[in-house]
């Protein structure tokens, strides 16, 4: 019987012939990437041993700069931890600090037929590059760390396999918001994605719904290898690997096509991801706060360019808030380059250094009482994004800077006639 | 808990609980009794007063949908001997195991009980849930022996630290309780 991605991982990794669903396997973890949260008093566990510095990662991005005197201490601690250990992978706040997750792709760390974890929920992140890449508690990562091990148990698949090219003013975005609109949630699934619409996607493209698989519990969400994200792999990090491709003979829990061309801008309505998204014109004309654009999700350089489009030229709306966040300082420098952040700022956006920042409502843009939000980053639960009487919206990078133009939510066609991915 | 016999009353919450309404962000970094304070506090305030240690709650499909936070701890911490839902996201799944709180995944449980306030009464020999005040019985998905004996153990710090991979607790500096 033929196995599918992620069963094929799983198997190499724990010394198996074959894995099904219902297993639970013991894994060698490739890679363990460490965020500054792990570093807080209530999350330490000082380690006397690692199995292997060289498989550690270590990257601040919750807090970054240190937000407050918990943060700041919380680095002290994680410098320590790094200086003691020798670990060379470490992203300090500076020129290589980023989301962990968008540092793990600019780097490359997520090597295709590989397993990675980090302490973060959106580590699934890394499937966009063939990867076993999933979030798992600080406990794990404890253990992770002293054992080189970990435990999953072994999900049913299913199988998305894109078709087709996206309308113009479609982004994947809203291809992962009508997934979790039309399908809903995935607990103890895999979601693995293939197809011959896969290489209209570029690789940030596809980063935005493997990174979204969380948000439908999805255990992981695994892209085929194809030659774009083996070229880009190995142009950024030296480490050999195996790609790992689905059997012909895969079983699936369910089998489903996503046709790109189908797509259209959707929103989801405030306080849930799953099965709670309309099309963008059933909530036009509903009055902001303030727009966001940012995540581990959409603080791509796709992002940058696309809210650029959207924004060339013309005004964030008065009495709304535009905040920007990049994945990374390599996105950042990298917007800068391309005249992306010169359009922001002139139209208004705040372009803030990379870090969570506003997603998870720890710094860089909390939310007031009674206030609304439009989104383009990860989650939209009750009190996320700060007080837990404000509203969020979520939407594409592209929806986000048409409504911060509007000052209301608005479809991106009234401002881009473009193909934007 | 002791011996396989849990008896309780049970509250009920609907599908798709995330861990942000069982840990909400702005005390992510706070202390333990800080973030045991503020359990549901967003989506249902009051409910900590009304619930008494022992009790069992019981979701619907997905529980513990979102964030990698420790929110199993604050359920843990705050006395609730078990949480069974008709599904349960892998990721909260794994910190149940890490942090020693009972989960089990239970098909069906979400009807089982129609009314918060009713018995439920687990035996963990057999996997099976009933309900004391119907009389109803449904058979929970078995958790392995080694995971069950964490989730009922304290979870995996105190193995690691036994295992000499760990230093054991040291104690926190009150300035942390300031944190977020």
């Amino acid at each position: 019987m033929g196995m599918t991605m992620t069963e094929k991982i799983l198997a190499r990794t724990s010394g198996a012939k074959t894995v099904s669903p219902g297993e639970i396997v013991v894994v060698d973890v490739d890679t363990c990437v460490f965020i500054d949260n792990s570093f807080f008093p209530v999350y330490w566990r000082e380690m006397l041993k690692l199995a292997n510095p060289d498989k550690i990662v270590v990257v601040f991005d919750h807090r970054v700069p240190a937000s407050d005197r918990a943060a700041a201490a919380a680095h002290v601690v994680g410098r320590a931890f790094v200086k003691q250990f020798g670990i060379k992978r470490f992203h300090d706040v500076g020129r290589d600090v980023g989301i962990s997750h968008v540092v793990v792709s600019d780097r490359a760390y997520a090597l295709p037929g590989t397993v990675l974890v980090c302490a973060d929920s959106h580590t699934c992140s890394g499937g966009a590059f063939n990867c076993a890449a999933r979030g798992v508690g600080a406990p794990d990562m404890i253990y992770t760390g002293v054992t080189g091990k970990t435990w999953f148990r072994v999900g049913e698949t299913v199988r998305y396999d894109i078709t087709g090219k996206l309308n113009a003013g479609v982004t994947t975005k809203d291809v992962f918001l009508h997934i979790a609109n039309a399908f809903g949630e995935h607990a103890n699934q895999n979601v693995e994605f293939g197809g011959p619409g896969l290489q209209h996607l570029s690789i940030n493209a596809r980063r935005t719904i493997a990174t979204m698989g969380a948000e439908i519990s999805a255990d992981f969400a695994i892209f085929e290898a194809d030659d774009a994200v083996i070229d880009y792999v190995k142009s950024r990090n030296p480490a050999p690997f195996e790609p790992a491709n689905p059997d012909a003979d895969a079983v699936y829990k369910y089998r489903r096509e996503l046709a790109l061309n189908e797509m259209e801008p959707l929103v989801a309505l405030p306080d849930a991801v799953l099965n709670n998204s309309v099309p963008v014109g059933k909530v036009a004309g509903e009055k902001i706060d303030q727009a966001f654009i940012g995540s581990c999700a959409n603080g791509t350089l796709d992002d940058f360019s696309i809210a650029a489009r959207v924004l060339n030229g013309r005004r964030v709306a008065e009495g709304v808030r535009l905040l920007i966040t990049p994945g990374s300082q390599e996105i950042y420098r990298e917007a800068v380059r391309a005249g992306y952040v010169q359009i922001l700022v002139d139209a208004g956006a705040i372009v803030t250094n990379a870090t969570c920042g506003a997603c998870g409502g720890g710094h860089l843009g909390v939310l007031g009482p009674g206030e609304t939000c439009i989104t383009a980053s990860t989650r939209n639960f009750k009190g996320r994004m700060g007080d837990p009487t404000a509203r969020i919206y979520m939407g594409s990078p592209a929806t986000v800077a048409a409504s911060a133009i509007a000052g209301v939510i608005t479809h991106p066609g009234e401002f881009t006639k473009e193909a934007l991915v | 808990m002791s011996g396989n016999l849990v008896s309780a009353r049970v509250w009920k919450f609907g599908d798709n609980i995330n861990t942000d309404l069982m840990l909400p962000g702005d005390v992510h970094m706070a202390t333990e009794e800080v973030q045991a304070s503020r359990v549901f506090s967003a989506n249902r305030p009051g409910w900590l007063a009304e619930m008494t240690p022992g009790d069992i709650i019981i979701g619907g499909k997905n529980y513990g949908t979102g964030s990698s936070r420790p929110a199993s701890r604050s359920l843990r911490n705050i006395g609730i001997a078990c949480v069974i839902a008709d599904s349960v996201n892998s990721l909260f799944f794994r910190n149940c195991v890490n942090f020693g709180l009972l989960a089990l995944e239970c098909p069906g449980v979400s009807d089982l009980f129609t009314e918060e306030g009713q018995i439920c009464e687990i035996s963990l020999d057999n996997f099976t849930v009933r309900n004391k005040t119907t009389g109803k019985i449904l058979n929970a998905q078995k958790v392995p022996a080694n995971l069950l004996a964490l989730m009922r153990g304290g979870g995996i710090y105190p193995v690691l630290e036994k295992e000499g991979f760990i230093a054991p607790m040291k104690a926190r500096p009150a300035e942390a309780a300031a944190g977020h």
